[in-house]
């Protein structure tokens, strides 16, 4: 299965941003996992046709950057830190509930396609720990109370759309910071929820 | 101690919109880059740059005016501003792009006008998407109004800026790594010589990288001058830096304040303490790479050299608080997990010797540790960064290896009994 048109036209788009077209390399592999939920072959051999470099040196850049999944992603990516500053302040067993609840092990998804599971790296929420991201929105000042109906709330409402702001009001704590500013903006499958990457609705 | 409100000013005073143009122009945004184009110089912004001492505030803390000053000529350069802030404890880049990214954007066009830019970047991780998204909003603001694009403001300077998105690797906070990672490589570090960006940098031309913090303060030493700048803080450590304090503590955050006080007055004051009134066993004064202060330390004044003499670093401006009760294995094992998991995989001592390290610790940690395993520890420290000095000796491309070994060698000099305990005694056979 190639790419449709449209993806086409916007991946063109975004290689027009860059003095050499590789730059876009990194944004249009997020173009890929935005439908498909991972970089699928098919999406290797049209990247490296847009943008004039092999398949191995796509693949060899996809498997070398985290949030490149390698295989089918749920339709939420829950990924708890686990950095020094989440560390100590427990997320231990912030991961152990959210493992137990999704019945997951680390880098694992569910049959059913709805969560898949990771403990990351430092996700800069250091002032809230412990934290977690859902499809990269952050929900700080977890408990692992909170954890689990976070999962269990995303289970039942399964939002489009996931916002960090939402979130946050629902099932967070202290932040990092005042958030201040009112947003409703998030993320509608795990790659970040980033306008100039995201594809009109209709696709 | 009071903080000194410089670069989280109009995110304060107006904290309901500080993210949108017509909010930052109405109080005071966008003057400066205006007084330069119309009556400045590149020469006279980098003279106050120069004279404002400001230092890089990614995590090095070169002078900002020195590496401005070292950009190569060619008709092509590039800004790259990196807001990869990855280093665990840090979270003050993020404040900065969610709430005040007009700021940055000033400072840019600023910079960009002082060193003759017309194309630059901002490399923001992956992870933070919602940051991106407001950055992004307010670039394009910046268009609409003519402040970015061609013959902005009616002068005639042309400056266009991309959002770039990171994709889940902490060494792209690494300069060349970045510039890699831009131009759709591997986030690998490359060699200096001969790749110093501001010779061989984006597309081996002349390339400025510099740090979100850094850049955000160049609109306010415009708008006042260096010299006043200059006059904030201490000598070497001059102006406001954001601090972000984590850990066992009651009032984390981000905090600006002037570089002079110690570690103690900030957490007791700011912090407004430990939490559950305990005390503090050790902490990480500078990020996650920084060899470990203890509890009887706090007295170390928080400037740049004040903790480069007590052997560790101010680095990112990431000050983890660690109480009585933690438990360093752990916490050392955690942070050793991060820099193997980031290993960049191209020298042998990092790419092997992280990875050992993580498993001697796990090992350890779960109650199957050999007598021999401290020694053992510090030898593979000892071959990723020979002598364990700090700063590091390198047998590696970039520091991120040496980084791992700091807090081994800072729970091994401080508090080796916490491990001792965990290892069975040593056979002697007579």
């Amino acid at each position: 299965m190639t790419w449709e048109n449209a993806r086409i036209d916007k991946a063109k788009e975004i290689i027009e941003m860059y003095p050499q077209k590789r730059s876009a390399l990194g944004p249009l592999l997020y173009l890929a996992q935005d439908k498909d939920g991972y970089i699928s072959d098919d999406s290797i051999v049209e990247i490296s046709r847009l943008i004039g470099i092999t398949e191995v040196q796509v693949q060899s850049v996809a498997s070398f950057y985290s949030m490149y999944k390698q295989e089918p992603t749920g339709k939420y990516l829950l990924s708890v830190c686990k950095s020094i500053s989440c560390e100590i302040s427990n997320s231990s067993n912030v991961i152990q509930k959210v493992k137990e609840f999704t019945n997951l092990s680390n880098n694992e998804t569910d049959d059913e396609g709805l969560f898949t599971y990771e403990s990351v790296e430092c996700i800069g929420a250091c002032g809230g720990a412990p934290a977690i991201q859902v499809n990269y929105e952050t929900v700080e000042g977890l408990t692992p109370e909170k954890a689990v109906d976070l999962c269990k709330w995303l289970k039942e409402e399964q939002p489009k759309v996931v916002v960090a702001d939402e979130l946050q009001l629902k099932f967070g704590g202290t932040k990092s910071f005042d958030w201040a500013i009112e947003d409703n903006t998030g993320s509608s499958s795990p790659v970040p929820g980033f306008q100039t990457y995201e594809m009109q609705e209709e696709i | 101690m009071k903080e000194t409100i410089l670069l989280t000013k109009h995110m304060r005073e107006n904290p309901e919109d500080s993210h949108l143009l017509k909010s930052y122009e109405k109080n005071g945004g966008y003057k400066g880059v205006k007084k330069v184009l119309k009556s400045g110089t590149p020469e006279s912004v980098l003279e106050e740059i120069k004279s404002s001492n400001i230092r890089g505030r990614g995590g090095a803390g070169f002078p900002t005016g020195v590496k401005w000053g070292f950009l190569a000529e060619d008709q092509e350069r590039y800004l790259v501003i990196n807001a990869d802030e990855s280093e665990p404890g840090t979270f003050k880049d993020r404040i900065l792009l969610e709430r005040d990214p007009h700021q940055l954007i000033e400072g840019m066009i600023i910079t960009c006008f002082a060193a003759n830019i017309s194309k630059a970047f901002i490399y923001i991780r992956g992870e933070y998407a919602k940051p991106a998204r407001r950055v992004q909003s307010a670039v394009e603001q910046a268009y609409e109004k003519g402040y970015l694009g061609k013959n902005i403001f009616g002068s005639s300077m042309d400056l266009d800026i991309v959002v770039h998105l990171g994709a889940g690797a902490y060494i792209c906070g690494e300069e060349t790594a970045l510039l890699n990672s831009l131009e759709g490589r591997r986030g690998e570090p490359r060699l200096k010589p001969p790749f110093f960006p501001a010779v061989k940098g984006l597309y081996n031309k002349p390339t400025l990288v510099n740090n979100v913090e850094t850049i955000s303060s160049v609109p306010w030493i415009m708008n006042n001058s260096g010299k006043d700048y200059a006059s904030l803080g201490v000598e070497g450590s001059t102006g406001t830096r954001i601090f972000s304090l984590s850990g066992h503590i009651n009032n984390p955050g981000n905090y600006e304040i002037e570089m002079g006080s110690s570690f103690g007055e900030f957490v007791e004051s700011l912090g407004k303490g430990v939490r559950n009134e305990k005390s503090i066993k050790a902490y990480i004064p500078g990020g996650a790479s920084a060899p470990w202060l203890r509890g009887d330390q706090l007295d170390v004044k928080m400037t740049i050299d004040d903790v480069a003499n007590e052997g560790s670093m101010l680095g990112s401006g990431a000050v983890v608080m660690m109480d009585e009760d933690t438990n360093l294995l752990f916490a050392a094992k955690s942070l050793v997990s991060f820099f193997a998991h980031e290993s960049c995989g191209q020298c042998t001592p990092c790419r092997e010797g992280t990875t050992w390290l993580e498993n001697i610790l796990d090992r350890i940690a779960s109650g199957r540790g050999r007598a021999s395993d401290i020694d053992l520890l510090l030898d593979v420290c000892d071959n990723i960064s020979p002598g364990l000095t700090w700063p590091p000796k390198m047998t590696t491309i970039c520091p991120l290896g040496p980084s791992a070994t700091a807090s081994i060698v800072s729970l091994m000099k401080d508090f080796r009994s916490e491990v001792e305990v965990l290892l069975p005694k040593k056979v002697v056979v007579s």
